[in-house]
């Protein structure tokens, strides 16, 4: 029981070894009047045969309903290479590498991922990643802090087309050391932060800038325009980008159209993201992993493990964390950061996705996600009483208006088996009812259809109700 | 043994000061200081023209193992960091009291004077210390 | 394990090459409707290889790490004991996988269940009022924690309160989480026993303590003994106390933080609980609060109504520190340990702290007889014991680090080193429940080779490891050239598709 591998035989030789008469003893250093007489409140165990049944019924519960919300979390085909490599025992069971000698296989990886990372957002610097995505922004955020030494204000420009989570995290993390978050309004047309409305902040001492690509909206900012203004002010430039859009986007170090000629920096100045959507499967909302990556020049600000190729001590190259001195078992109060591991086992999955797709896979699944939700859209708008919202491209998710709320809307298509989308009404109620939906390249056009002709009888349904 | 010239002056906190010819200090950390830090790997030197006050941090050390600030002993304006140290910290494990040189600084009129130690202070302070 | 060194995945890369068969299908250039100033000019480096390339390449890395599944792997302070299989199989099932985070509540009924038991089986296990699953990591369990007690403090009126009391020995975690939530660190020293000076204590708490923060079993591997004065001392002045769970495998089903005292816990779902390490990542760090911080918890929260379980978010608590991720934390991590929670039951959690303190005192009584000093030789040891090779360094030369490399040529991953900092040549050893005696004598019989070699040949030491895939690494040299991404020899870039 408890995978306890000891028999009656081995506890009493053990206690002998030790000198006392029961294991009771061992923990006679505890007051007595704190020890607990019962443990209530948790049931009985169950065998590996219970639990799976269990487990199974859960599942079962749940179901498999299609799935055209995005907002941060994305269906993609997992190759099963991925997960079978990853939840080998030497990858799933093992520690963050202190021991380096011992631990080349995941260091090696992390330095290749890395590489694909640093590459895929066209920055100098990957760390071995942090928590999620949406904390990433707030990391990024007291990292920007650190690195803007021309500006003392700690201020923060967060425009509201940035993921409402995002936002929220980012203030839990780093809002107790003083950050001041301020919000930066959309142009409702387009659904995208208008350029000439930074104008107002023009003069003063901004910290930085944070920009989401593509917005929460699936819209594209125009990056180049405000890249080119955060930096024109030397206001630094968080990017917030989907890992699979980079495959057909521009990258976040190559934002901004004039300021290579201006002779200043080129490119934000450090870009983070939701690993997800690299082979991590949807999972209720987690473990995933966030991305971090930045210039050279920042790289001692950067919180998260960092892996580096050195030589041994007969000459051959090999790896090892580095730059550990930023870290909390060593600067303790002064770290960059609280953080201690990164999110090992996921990057794992998303490097061996990476490597499976390579540039080209990369680029048809960044495809085939924009042409099937361009699809869905088109076949959506076409049913009685629904809308397109913005008007300009999106990568793999739109906005659409429907002509009664979206709730009810929402749970009947659920009662037919569709995840419908998600609604927009408790974060951007002044765009009436809304939903923000999504199609990747696992979506057919039969799984379209089916949701348009679902949606059509919904909303029917309701304005006969 | 640890190298403390009697030519200088030192604080609790492992830094050392020169006064030269034209009245500006130079300011850097002590032997004994970068023997406990280890190899140097990386070295962060204030900017020139910044306002320093008696223990603030002006710089950054930092070895494999530990990173230090550097804090400063007299209130006064950087008038030169050294930017040398950027690509070769070394300079501070080799020669700490010459080519390892952090700072040098303008003190402020009228300032309280700063407690310094003497070497033979300095050097009974690093005896107890190793006890 | 292997030896054999592989080269990087890129130079396996030839151009036009590709697992294509994992792709979808080609759909031309269906972007050409995005603006051509927002398009990428040039691909990434990301390698083009097959799918038996990539698959070989991985688990030839694989086979270069130490893990749990292969070695004996008795870190101090991180409980590294076997990762049941079932807890992966079961919180792998596709419907867990597929279901999406924001999906409405009425298609997510059984994991809800699966989250609302977990949150009620970790309050009866820390005798806490509340629990919130949703910090992603031990480290964000604490600052949830941290962040908790200031917003009471705040919500009081009482915002002078900002400083946290730390013992001296803690982990460096600690110390960086208070400066993270914006508070001043105070550290108090530990007597020669271990326990933390309450008289130091007493001179510490004040107008201005916002909270103390204790690991009990601490981090020297033994009970903080006093810690009905210290919570009374703390209290008294108006603090809160926040209990680190890093060891709670010491005292699983025995005692419990609230009872101690404690207004505040986080449990390390990857220690206690058995979920995997995975390399460094994904943890899971619940906290739990008593009653006066319930509305504090971070969001969302899993609740029920009537039969239906459904979240509960900012709406629900306006008081919340907020949300510390995008969704639900790591949400597979907790169906993992819920699983082994099941599977433990009320009967097998003390059998889990029993013989992982059996085990403990099992290597502490035979590793002095091998000759090794204790570092609180007349203490019990917790889950995990402390030796010190300060008399070795000085008599042999030989460090804690050398012992540590060493190990690895046995087959053993080395024990925790140089931590806890107040120990000069430590090793922190946690051997946990689910190793057997064998593997403990095992363990005991190469630290008594390594001393013997130590005496006679200790270059052989000093020179460890002899038989990793690489030797000891140049630290200095990773860190003054840093070398962190791969580079094409005679770099040209890949140009995208015209």
């Amino acid at each position: 029981m408890a995978f306890i591998p000891h028999t009656r035989e081995d506890v009493e030789s053990m206690l002998a070894a030790i000198g006392v008469s029961s294991i009771e003893q061992l923990f006679d250093e505890i007051p007595a009047n704190l020890r607990l007489a019962a443990l209530a409140g948790v049931p009985e165990a169950l065998t590996e045969m219970e639990v799976g049944r269990l487990m199974t019924e859960r599942a079962r519960l749940d179901g498999r309903p299609l799935c055209f919300i995005g907002a941060g979390a994305y269906e993609h085909h997992i190759p099963a290479a991925v997960w079978a490599i990853a939840t080998r025992g030497e990858f799933y069971s093992a520690y963050t590498p202190y021991q380096a000698e011992a631990s080349q296989g995941t260091l090696q990886l992390l330095y290749e991922y890395q590489t694909m990372m640093a590459s895929l957002t066209g920055m100098q610097a990957s760390n071995a990643s942090l928590y999620d995505g949406a904390s990433a922004m707030g990391e990024a955020c007291l990292m920007a802090v650190r690195a803007n030494r021309k500006s003392h204000s700690n201020r923060i420009l967060v425009p509201t087309t940035v993921h409402p989570h995002y936002r929220r995290t980012a203030k839990a993390v780093a809002g107790n050391q003083g950050l001041i978050f301020e919000e930066l309004p959309y142009c409702t047309e387009e659904g995208c932060i208008p350029v000439g409305s930074l104008a107002r902040y023009d003069g003063q001492d901004i910290t930085a800038l944070v920009i989401q690509q593509p917005n929460f909206f699936g819209r594209l900012e125009d990056v180049d325009a405000l890249c080119d203004w955060a930096h024109a002010r030397d206001i630094l430039v968080v990017a917030v980008v989907n890992p699979t859009s980079l495959a057909l986007l521009k990258p976040p170090g190559e934002w901004g159209a004039q300021s290579a000629n201006q002779g200043v920096n080129q490119g934000a100045d450090i870009a983070v993201g939701e690993g997800q959507p690299l082979g991590v499967p949807l999972s209720s909302g987690g473990p995933y992993f966030g991305f971090m990556a930045t210039r050279l020049e920042h790289i001692r600000q950067m919180p998260g493990r960092i892996v580096g190729r050195t030589l041994d001590a007969a000459g051959r190259s090999g790896f090892t964390l580095t730059l550990q001195a930023r870290e909390q078992h060593i600067r303790r109060a002064k770290a960059t950061s609280n953080i201690c591991t990164n999110q090992g086992l996921l990057v794992t999955a998303a490097t061996v996705y990476l490597s499976l797709m390579g540039p080209v896979g990369l680029e048809r699944v960044a495809a085939a996600s924009h042409a099937r939700a361009r699809e869905l859209v088109d076949a959506l708008t076409r049913v009685p009483g629904v809308r397109r919202l913005f008007r300009g491209p999106v990568f793999h998710e739109e906005a659409i208006a429907l002509d009664r709320p979206a709730a009810p809307v929402l749970e009947k298509l659920a009662a037919r088996g569709i995840v419908g989308g998600f609604d927009l009404a408790e974060h951007y109620p002044e765009l009436g009812p809304a939903l923000l939906v999504c199609a990747t390249e696992t979506k057919t056009s039969a799984d379209i259809d089916r949701y348009a002709s679902a949606l059509a009888e919904c909303l029917r349904e309701a304005r006969a109700a | 043994m640890s190298n403390v010239p009697s030519d200088l002056k030192y604080t609790k906190t492992h830094e050392w000061l020169r006064t030269l010819p034209d009245g500006t200090l130079e300011v850097g950390i002590t032997d004994h200081a970068q023997h406990a830090l280890g190899d140097l790997v990386f070295v962060e030197v204030p900017e020139v023209g910044r306002k320093l006050s008696v223990g603030e941090p002006f710089a950054v050390v930092e070895s494999v193992k530990a990173a230090s600030d550097v804090y400063s002993p007299v209130a006064g304006e950087v008038t030169a960091g050294n930017a040398a140290l950027g690509s070769e910290p070394e300079a501070i494990n080799s020669d700490a009291y010459g080519k390892g040189w952090l700072m040098r600084l303008r003190p402020s009129a009228g300032g309280a004077a700063p407690s310094l130690l003497s070497a033979a202070e300095y050097e009974k302070l690093i005896a107890e210390e190793g006890d | 394990m292997s030896t054999r060194l592989e080269k990087p995945i890129f130079e396996y890369s030839v151009p036009g090459r590709g697992a294509e068969d994992q792709w979808p299908r080609d759909c031309g250039d269906a972007a050409a409707d995005l603006p051509a100033a927002l398009r990428r000019a040039r691909r990434p480096l990301l390698p083009e290889v097959s799918e038996l390339e990539t698959v070989r390449h991985f688990t030839r890395l694989s086979q270069l790490n130490f893990s749990i599944d292969t070695h004996f792997y008795p870190l101090g302070s991180c409980t590294m004991k076997y990762n049941p299989k079932a807890c992966n199989q079961y919180a792998m099932l596709p419907e867990f996988l597929a279901r999406h985070p924001l999906a409405p509540e009425s298609v997510g009924q059984g994991f809800l269940a699966c989250l609302y038991e977990l949150q009620e089986m970790l309050k009866a296990v820390t005798g806490m009022q509340a629990v919130s699953l949703t910090p992603m990591a031990g480290a964000q369990g604490e600052f949830a924690g941290v962040a908790m007690i200031r917003a009471y403090h705040r919500a009081r009126g009482d915002l002078e309160r900002n400083e946290i009391i730390v013992p001296e020995a803690a982990h460096g975690t600690n110390p960086a989480t208070a400066t993270m939530c914006g508070c001043v660190v105070r550290e108090v020293p530990v007597n020669a026993q271990g326990d933390v000076d309450t008289q130091a204590l007493e001179a510490a708490v004040g107008p201005k303590t916002a909270g103390i923060m204790l690991t009990n079993p601490s981090t020297l591997g033994v009970f903080e003994r006093r810690i009905e004065e210290v919570a009374r001392t703390v209290h008294a002045a108006g603090g809160l106390l926040y209990y680190d769970g890093a060891n709670l495998n010491a005292i699983l089903g025995k005692v419990r933080p609230g009872d101690m005292g404690f207004d505040v816990v986080h449990v390390n779902l990857h220690k206690t609980f058995s979920t995997p390490h995975g390399g460094g990542g994904p943890g899971a760090g619940p906290v739990g609060v008593s009653a006066r911080l319930s509305p504090f918890l971070p969001v969302p929260i899993v609740g029920r109504r009537g039969e239906r379980y459904g979240w509960l978010t900012e709406r629900d608590l306006p008081q919340s520190i907020g949300r510390l991720s995008g969704f639900m934390g790591n949400a597979g991590v907790l169906l993992r340990a819920y699983i082994y929670m099941r599977m433990l039951g009320r009967e097998g959690m003390p059998k889990v702290s029993e013989h992982a303190t059996l085990n403990a005192n099992y290597l502490l009584a035979r590793l002095t007889r091998a000759g090794f000093d204790a570092a609180y030789p007349a203490r019990r040891a917790s889950h995990e014991l402390i030796i010190t090779l300060k008399r070795q360094a000085r008599e042999l030369g030989v460090t804690t680090m050398d012992f540590a490399k060493r190990l690895l040529d046995h087959g053993m991953h080395a024990p925790t080193t140089y931590f806890p900092l107040l120990v000069p040549e430590c090793l922190l050893i946690e051997p946990t429940e689910t190793e057997s005696k064998a593997a403990l004598d095992a363990f005991v019989a190469a630290m008594s080779e390594i001393l013997t070699e130590a005496t006679k040949e200790p270059e052989r030491v000093t020179g460890a490891p002899h038989t990793m895939p690489v030797r000891r690494l140049d630290d200095v040299r990773a860190a003054k050239q840093l070398d962190l991404t791969w580079k094409p020899a005679g770099a040209h870039a890949i140009p995208a598709k015209s």
